[in-house]
């Protein structure tokens, strides 16, 4: 039979993985298909899509689909949905399951107990795998694979993703499987459960347990003992406060070689690519446009990689839930969920990889609001412009204790953009939600387990992918766009100032003038916030072609901004980037992650206002004490 | 009976009043129409998938720093984080 399907070709077999969350499913997974996967997107969501390809032992292909965690087949959000649909075999494009794999944690049997009566019901083959067996028998937790697997009525094995030996029985138990033939989809018994459903599933799954299980005497496990320091109402903030100030100097100072390294790479790149193609239009295009372009987004790829390699090991540590506990009260206050507080962590280093984890918030609306505030968090793109500005306009002194005035200020820009994305969420919610009661918080906190090296590094190679890729398409065509603005026409013959003060990109600003004049901006500030509309730190490249520095660094365009604007400007165009929503890839993934351009305009007009407003209000306010 | 099954709600305590240290066993789940924003049903059904059931053992092992809120509440051998609103739906003895 097997034979014969490995001659004739036949396609491998489809398994779909599925388990509750934490469950350790995607270490199970990364376990029996190692690199060898496929991420993408589901069609029409914003969902993960994960296909691993494995190979038995005894020669069988496999395709295994690594499913959005789920607690049951109810499908609360659009994950879970997807988990759903594809089970019942009405979505079609992770292809036709032929066997389900439903990941049971052994020393948290019961939600995993219950999920499997449940997909029992579904008419396909079920292998119910009790993960993490090594713990559960470290501290005495003994499981009768047998009883259990006679109780549920389908077979049952045990593993240890983390080790090869503990895979096997897995294997072999896969290969008897397949070999003696999988049935083909049977009929469909699975309905959505009631609450008196799921009662008496869950009662079945706790008289499993008392009839197969042993659990020793309970004593302090090592989680309760961490979590006693670390979910204390005093130390418990401060450890996480400690751990944000660590992953931001990691995130600024650590990263800094690395980012110097690329940017000269870069610099290389743009220089060998000059001596190469001839002088003129096409030159400009390539070193000007896309390499200068691309390159400056490129060069965030360190702080982004080390931001997330923070994220990705608190999250398989298990913290970052109790993080979303300690904030719950905090966010609370805005309207939102503890759990919102992981997105607007990753929008220190980006606001796109932070808005795309707020499909961890499973309410929509609270969803919403994490997105369209996300970009008001001091992104790295702020830091070139921060400094620059900074540099020109606050004396470097000391105001006592070691302090220094820009650090201070520099401190400050990152406070307004959390207190203004606050504020934002507040507003919103009084606006427009005002009678709405709180969606309900329901965290599963894990016990804490060491992160695989292996399975950090496969998060960093998979979002370090994604990065890259969108640099170079959203990115790359922005650059192009911009650099055709600033380019074209060209300076008449005999021009006085630099080539681009006669480009569309000055027209622009021109036009723009009289609108920005009663913040403060000259019009070059206005040619220059063209070009900056691809990315915040392209502002500072065009604030040097427009007042026609060449070389010199930043230094010699702090003290030429310095002469040229008043104090008030400098001031105005610091608080404008704090809220100024200069970035169109953000609002490219607020589209695609919001399903729509509408809350895409929402988040550029509010942004715009408020930027406005402020700056109006800065300007003003230096103007008015002498600045 | 039903005299009984009053005086069995008198003796409840709501997880959601509970303190830190507090053990007891869930008696009813009793989501009031309006007091959040799912249905009560639907809430009911997500408690349960948490793990509260009639008869399960529960303690308060840990508080939210701001406000003693939320909760973290042991269940069934896991760890829930709950908000005191939402575990006033969990009737306790």
């Amino acid at each position: 039979m097997k034979d014969v399907a490995a001659a004739t070709g036949e396609r491998e077999t489809r398994i779909a993985l599925i388990g509750a969350p934490n469950c350790g499913k995607t270490s199970l997974f990364n376990a029996m298909t190692g690199a060898n996967q496929r991420v993408g997107n589901y069609s029409g969501v914003t969902v993960e899509r994960k296909i691993g390809m494995a190979a038995t032992p005894g020669g069988e292909r496999l395709a295994i689909v690594d499913l959005p965690g789920t607690h049951s087949l109810r499908a609360r959000s659009p994950d879970e949905m997807v988990t759903r649909d594809i089970i019942l075999g009405v979505r079609r494009d992770a292809g036709e399951i032929d066997l389900m794999m439903v990941v049971i944690d052994a020393t948290h049997l019961r939600p995993g107990l219950r999920l499997a009566q449940e997909l029992g019901r579904i008419g396909l083959p079920l292998l119910v795998v009790v993960n993490m067996i090594d713990i559960a028998r470290h501290r005495g937790i003994e499981i009768d694979l047998g009883l259990l697997s006679r109780d549920l009525g389908l077979p049952v094995v045990a593993s240890t993703a983390v080790r090869k030996a503990g895979m096997e029985a897995l294997w072999t138990q896969l290969d008897a499987m397949i070999g003696s033939g999988l049935p083909a989809r049977g009929e469909m018994g699975w309905s959505e459960p009631s609450a008196a459903d799921l009662r008496a599933l869950l009662r079945e799954a706790d008289r499993m347990i008392a009839h197969a299980v042993t659990v020793p005497e309970r004593r302090r496990s090592a989680t309760e003992r961490v979590d006693a320091v670390v979910m204390h109402p005093v130390a418990g903030p401060v450890i996480l406060l400690a751990i944000m100030f660590l992953m931001f100097q990691a995130v600024f100072a650590g990263a800094t070689p690395l980012m110097d390294a690329l940017a000269a790479a870069v610099d290389g790149v743009a220089v060998a690519a000059a001596a190469i193609l001839p002088d003129g239009l096409i030159q400009g295009l390539v070193v000007d446009g896309a390499i200068a372009g691309v390159g400056s987004v490129i060069v965030f790829l360190p702080q982004i990689l080390i931001l997330f390699a923070f994220i990705l090991i608190l999250e398989d540590l298990g913290y970052m839930a109790r993080a979303a506990f300690l904030m719950d009260r905090i966010m609370g206050v805005a309207g939102l969920h503890g759990r919102a507080f992981i997105p607007l962590l990753s929008s220190f280093a980006c606001a796109i990889p932070g808005i795309m984890s707020a499909r961890v918030i499973d309410d929509r609306k609270d969803r919403l609001t994490t997105i369209l505030i996300a970009p008001l968090m001091t992104c790295s793109a702020r830091i070139p412009v921060y400094v620059l500005l900074i540099g020109a306009f606050v004396p470097a002194r000391t105001i006592g204790f070691g302090i220094g005035l820009q650090g201070l200020v520099m401190f400050g820009l990152y406070a307004a953009g959390i207190v203004a994305a606050l504020a934002v969420a507040f507003a919103g919610r009084m606006m427009f939600r005002r009678h709405e009661i709180a969606a309900p918080l329901m965290l599963d906190l894990p016990d804490y387990k060491l992160p695989q090296l292996r399975g950090v590094v496969l998060g960093l190679w998979q979002r370090g992918q994604a990065f890259l890729r969108r640099a170079g398409t959203i990115i790359f065509t922005a650059s192009l766009v911009i650099w055709v603005l600033s380019t074209f026409p060209f300076a008449p013959a005999g021009a006085e100032g630099p080539a681009i003060n006669y480009s569309f990109a000055a027209m622009i600003g021109h036009l723009l003038s009289p609108i920005l004049s009663p913040i403060g901006f000259t019009w070059e500030i206005c040619v220059a916030l063209v070009p900056g509309m691809a990315a915040r730190e392209v502002a500072v490249a065009g604030l040097s072609t427009v007042y026609a520095i060449q070389g010199g660094g930043d230094g010699a365009l702090a003290l030429a901004l310095a002469r040229h604007w008043s104090l008030a400007t400098g001031v105005s165009l610091i608080v404008w980037y704090i809220f100024a929503p200069q970035c169109l890839s953000t609002l490219a993934v607020i589209r695609r992650e919001t399903g729509s351009a509408r809350w895409m305009w929402i988040a550029t007009g509010y942004m715009f206002a408020l930027a406005y407003a402020a700056s109006f209000l800065a300007y003003h306010a230096v103007l008015a004490i002498g600045g | 009976m039903e005299l009984r099954q009053l005086d069995a709600i008198d003796r409840t305590v709501s997880l959601g009043e509970a303190g830190k240290g507090f053990r007891g066993r869930v008696v009813c789940l009793l989501p009031l129409p309006g007091s959040g924003r799912l249905a009560p049903e639907e809430m009911e059904r997500r408690l349960i998938e948490m793990g509260f059931i009639e008869g399960v053992e529960v303690s308060v092992i840990h508080e939210g720093p701001f406000g003693r809120d939320p909760i973290a509440v042991r269940v069934g051998g896991s760890t829930v984080a709950l908000r005191r609103r939402d575990a006033m739906a969990i009737l306790t003895e």
